[in-house]
């Protein structure tokens, strides 16, 4: 950045030949790009150790009656019997019961698209126009949908990315949560993590805008838009690196165009909703002429078409167990998409995108893990949990920070009372940072929201 | 590509329905309510013969070895809407209901039945061999009436036409009916008033006594309910709303001849509609959905009415719903409510076979303090017998006792955890195909790498 002097700017003003000398730059102002920080503070905890445990450590390593230490909000060791408990630490015997990093859901609309679902509470799809990467989902998040404690007590997920909907081929910015109730939306911010751009092909973008007279009508339409959109983009991104390298008049800002320099620049990564094959395939495409990356692909439910294009590109893919069927682009699910993506060398995450379903993440890698199995491909339970939180953990840049259990990473953890890969197994308890959040043995480890205070149910077990 | 997934095949090339099939070595559960034990199911003439541990092997019967697997009834999608709609959103085709169409109680789903539909070929293959099946409200409370239907391959879908009738009375009811919950109401005496007015016009359908000059001209009617507007004198006032097919499809509903299915979900909605047989004494009511059921269960089981309920709903999903828990099943239970479980409103197209994972659950929240659950054995009946009595259909389908129709599902392991699947279906007794779309698709895109001729050519 250069600084002019005092001294050049009033000679230039009192002589007129100043126009043969470069005219002033005033320096670049810097752009806030955190004015909506995150204020999370982990809770206090308790250390703790957790003996006896059958652990699943999230990266594909599996210890039978290990021991897992939480002290000071993070992981401190994970080992067998062997391991020494810090002095004052409360000690929990886990025989029969599974310890896992917590589960990550990549794909939630929890408190953008809050209980109760009336027509006050939709705030998920600015579909207004088919580019809106202006809107931020965490300006919709409402801290009091009681979703996140059902997604707590009984889904084990203790962080989850927040998305705009798919009404739009640019729906917006994202934003990654902890799981943990607060009076703001900052408050649950998940500190540093990167934002994510919502972007969406196929169906859904051409339908809502089609449907009104207005383009994209048509699938080459929703690409043509796309790529308009990345060129300005593009521009502005020039426009705005120059000023910042050079100074002088600060350009026009355009908050819509923020967000894509951010994901050109490489600091907010791509959430692409793309059902199909042939669709990914294109985004693909577009992503290379435009000069960013895919990071993930969401509702990938023909992701086992081209896994090996997937693997090659190193694209992860958020998928359903055996979600199939409820519109064209989900015609041709199938029940191993999972387990042949993961086959393939390909990043596989299971995802809810569903208020209910997130509280049942496990039972579905649960069945993709059978089916894969079925199919001949056989996949240990301790790897395919990478599916519920390193492999979400790392489409969300926290990976180094959280989704596997290794010291000195956050304390995210979930005690199961059972295989948490069998239909009958619950979370008991549920770490996050340390702090137990959840504990099933007590009524007041358990969150209520403001919503249910007062209302039939209040408290109640869920 | 083929995979060996079944171990279990035989060879099927006699009239299937007419063998006698015993499957043995397996853990047999009857559906009726009871655990699991070790045992034979045989199969004779497409009917339950015997199940259990003392069930003998007919001579000459086809011995089908399910050691290590379990057996149970298959599965009967408590409340769906499965053969109705191939793809749900802009896919076209789709019969759930008629938004422009004139008639409402009046309508019937069973010619709508595509016995084809890839959901019903997805479902089968996972252990649903029956399913009810509700059509769904367009302008009116009431949707019309609603069938049973096998999943078999076949084309011969219903097992009972026209079985009840599906009336919406609670937050979707009262936006059908203009605004309001007590519109609802006023709209639903208002309609069994207008079928009690055609009640007395019927004429045995095969009558010919009439003064009709000339046969020819009379209309061959079949259905009872038709015969109510030909009837001799039917006039009706001009002050109706129903039309006349609409009003004499609920003559049976009056008449406590037709199942009355109604989705409710408050607790004050579920009271509201045990009070009419107050005034209509004969409904045959049935509570579908009833998610604040566990507040007024001793009510609703002092009325012995049944409810389909959904299993898992725990999210106060709108101001009906407040009270949800996943322990409502349980609860209900308890209080000796006879409760099963349906997909009310919930992907009920096509994911009916999610419901033996909701009874999984229930099952599991018996080691969750404070939580309600349900025994494995009720879990199981809750997807397989009790549905079909709660319509009145237990002594045909949903259990293994002696009699019933021989649909029956060899499982890899317990029905109700997700990871086992089902390895062979029959219904009435005939082993049934569990290909599907989905498999074809996973046969051919197995393997990625190229080969000599595009993928197109791997079938």
């Amino acid at each position: 950045m250069r600084v002019e002097s005092i001294g050049s700017v009033i000679a230039c003003a009192l002589l007129t030949a100043c126009a043969l000398t470069p005219p002033p730059r005033a320096p670049a102002i810097a752009i806030n790009e955190d004015p909506y920080p995150s204020t999370y503070e982990r809770y206090p905890g308790v250390p703790t150790v957790i003996r006896n445990a059958t652990i699943f450590d999230g990266e594909g390593g599996r210890i039978d009656g290990g021991s897992v230490i939480l002290a000071d909000g993070v992981v401190q060791a994970v080992g067998g019997a062997e391991l020494a408990a810090p002095a004052g630490s409360v000690e929990i015997d886990a025989s029969g019961k599974f310890v896992t990093p917590g589960i990550i859901d990549v794909h939630s609309h929890l408190g953008d698209y809050p209980s109760p679902g009336v027509p006050s509470h939709a705030d998920g799809n600015e579909a207004t126009s088919p580019s809106r990467p202006e809107v931020w989902a965490e300006h919709s998040v409402w801290p009091q949908d009681p979703g996140f404690s059902r997604a707590l007590a009984n889904g084990g997920v203790t962080a989850l990315q927040v998305l705009p909907g798919s009404a739009n081929l640019f729906g917006g910015r994202s934003v990654t949560l902890k799981n943990v109730p607060a009076r703001t939306v900052q408050g649950m911010k998940f500190p540093g993590a990167p934002y994510g751009l919502k972007m969406a092909c196929g169906e859904n973008p051409k339908r809502v805008y089609g449907s009104k007279g207005n383009m994209p009508q048509t699938r080459m339409g929703n690409i043509a838009l796309t790529r308009a959109t990345w060129l300005k983009a593009q521009a502005y991104k020039r426009k705005w690196d120059t000023y910042q390298r050079k100074g002088g008049d600060m350009p026009e800002r355009d908050i819509a165009m923020d967000t894509l320099r951010g994901v050109l620049a490489g600091k907010i990564l791509v959430h692409n909703h793309c059902y199909r094959a042939d669709e990914m395939a294109i985004m693909i495409d577009v992503a290379r002429e435009m000069g960013y990356r895919v990071g993930t692909f969401h509702h990938a439910v023909e992701s086992y078409k081209i896994a090996d294009l997937l693997a090659a590109n190193g694209i992860c893919s958020a998928m359903w167990a055996d979600w199939y069927g409820f519109k064209m682009e989900s015609y041709d699910a199938i029940n191993e998409n999972i387990p042949f993506v993961h086959n393939s060398g390909a990043c596989a995450i299971v995802h809810s995108d569903d208020a209910n379903g997130i509280q049942r993440l496990n039972q579905e890698a649960a069945k993709a893990l059978a089916d894969g199995r079925r199919a001949q491909i056989n996949i240990s339970d301790e790897v395919a949990w990478t599916w519920l939180s390193a492999n979400p953990a790392r489409a969300l840049g926290i990976f180094e920070k959280t989704g596997s259990l290794k010291p000195g990473k956050m304390a995210d953890v979930v005690l199961w009372n059972a295989n948490p890969f069998s239909v009958y197994a619950r979370p008991e308890r549920v770490w996050i940072d340390g702090a137990l959040l959840y504990d099933a043995n007590d009524p007041k480890r358990r969150p209520v929201s403001d919503f249910e205070l007062g209302q039939p149910g209040e408290g109640d077990v869920k | 590509m083929r995979f060996a997934f079944l171990s279990l095949l035989f060879a099927a090339a006699a009239p299937a329905a007419a063998q006698t099939i015993a499957i043995t070595g397996g853990m047999v559960a009857t559906g009726d309510g009871g655990e699991p034990v070790a045992g034979t199911v045989v199969i004779r003439n497409g009917r339950i013969l015997a199940a259990g541990p003392g069930a003998a092997i007919p001579a000459g019967a086809t011995v089908i070895d399910a050691t290590g697997k379990w057996v149970t009834p298959g599965i009967v999608a408590g409340f769906s809407r499965l053969g109705l709609s191939e793809v749900d959103l802009s896919g076209g085709g789709s019969d759930t209901s008629a938004a422009n169409g004139p008639f409402s109680a009046a309508i019937d789903v069973a010619p709508a039945i595509n016995p084809l539909a890839s959901t019903i070929a997805v479902n089968r293959a996972d252990g649903v061999t029956r399913a009810i099946v509700a059509p769904d409200i367009a302008k009116s409370i009431f949707a019309g009436q609603g069938a049973v239907i096998d999943t078999g391959a076949d084309m011969d879908p219903i097992t009972a036409a026209r079985r009840f009738q599906f009336v919406e009375m609670g937050e979707t009811g009262a936006g059908a009916a203009g605004g309001s919950r007590a519109s609802a109401h006023v709209l639903f005496r208002n309609a069994l008033r207008e079928a009690s007015e055609l009640r007395r016009y019927a004429v045995p359908i095969s009558s010919s006594g009439t003064d009709e000059p000339d046969e020819r001209s009379r209309p061959v009617i079949r259905d009872p309910n038709e015969s109510r507007i030909m009837g001799i004198g039917a006039q009706r006032s001009e002050d109706v709303l129903l039309t006349r097919f609409d009003a004499a499809a609920l003559v049976p509903v009056l008449q406590g001849r037709q199942y009355l299915l109604v989705h409710v979900e408050r607790a004050s909605d579920i009271l509201q509609v045990l009070r009419l047989k107050r005034e209509f004494p004969a409904l045959k009511l049935v509570l579908v959905g009833a998610s604040e059921g566990w507040t007024v269960a001793d009510r609703i089981a002092a009325a012995g009415v049944p409810v389909i309920a959904s299993a898992v709903n725990d999210l106060p999903s709108s101001f009906e719903q407040l009270a949800a828990t996943q322990s409502n099943v349980g609860r209900m239970a308890a209080a000796g409510v006879r409760v099963s479980i349906g997909t009310i409103n919930d992907n009920d197209t096509r994911f009916l076979f999610a419901q033996r994972q909701y009874a999984g659950n229930l099952v599991a929240l018996r080691n969750v303090p404070g939580a309600t659950g349900v025994s494995w054995g009720e879990a199981l009946a809750m997807i397989t017998s009790r549905p079909a009595e709660a319509i009145g259909l237990g002594g045909q389908i949903g259990s293994l006792l002696p009699g019933r129709r021989g649909d029956v599902v060899i499982w890899s392991g317990d029905p109700l955890e997700g990871m086992s699947a089902a390895e062979a279906v029959f219904i009435d007794g005939v082993q049934q195909p569990l290909e599907s779309h989905q498999s074809k698709l996973r046969d051919r895109y197995r393997y990625l790498p190229r080969r000599d001729l595009p993928e197109a050519y791997r079938h």
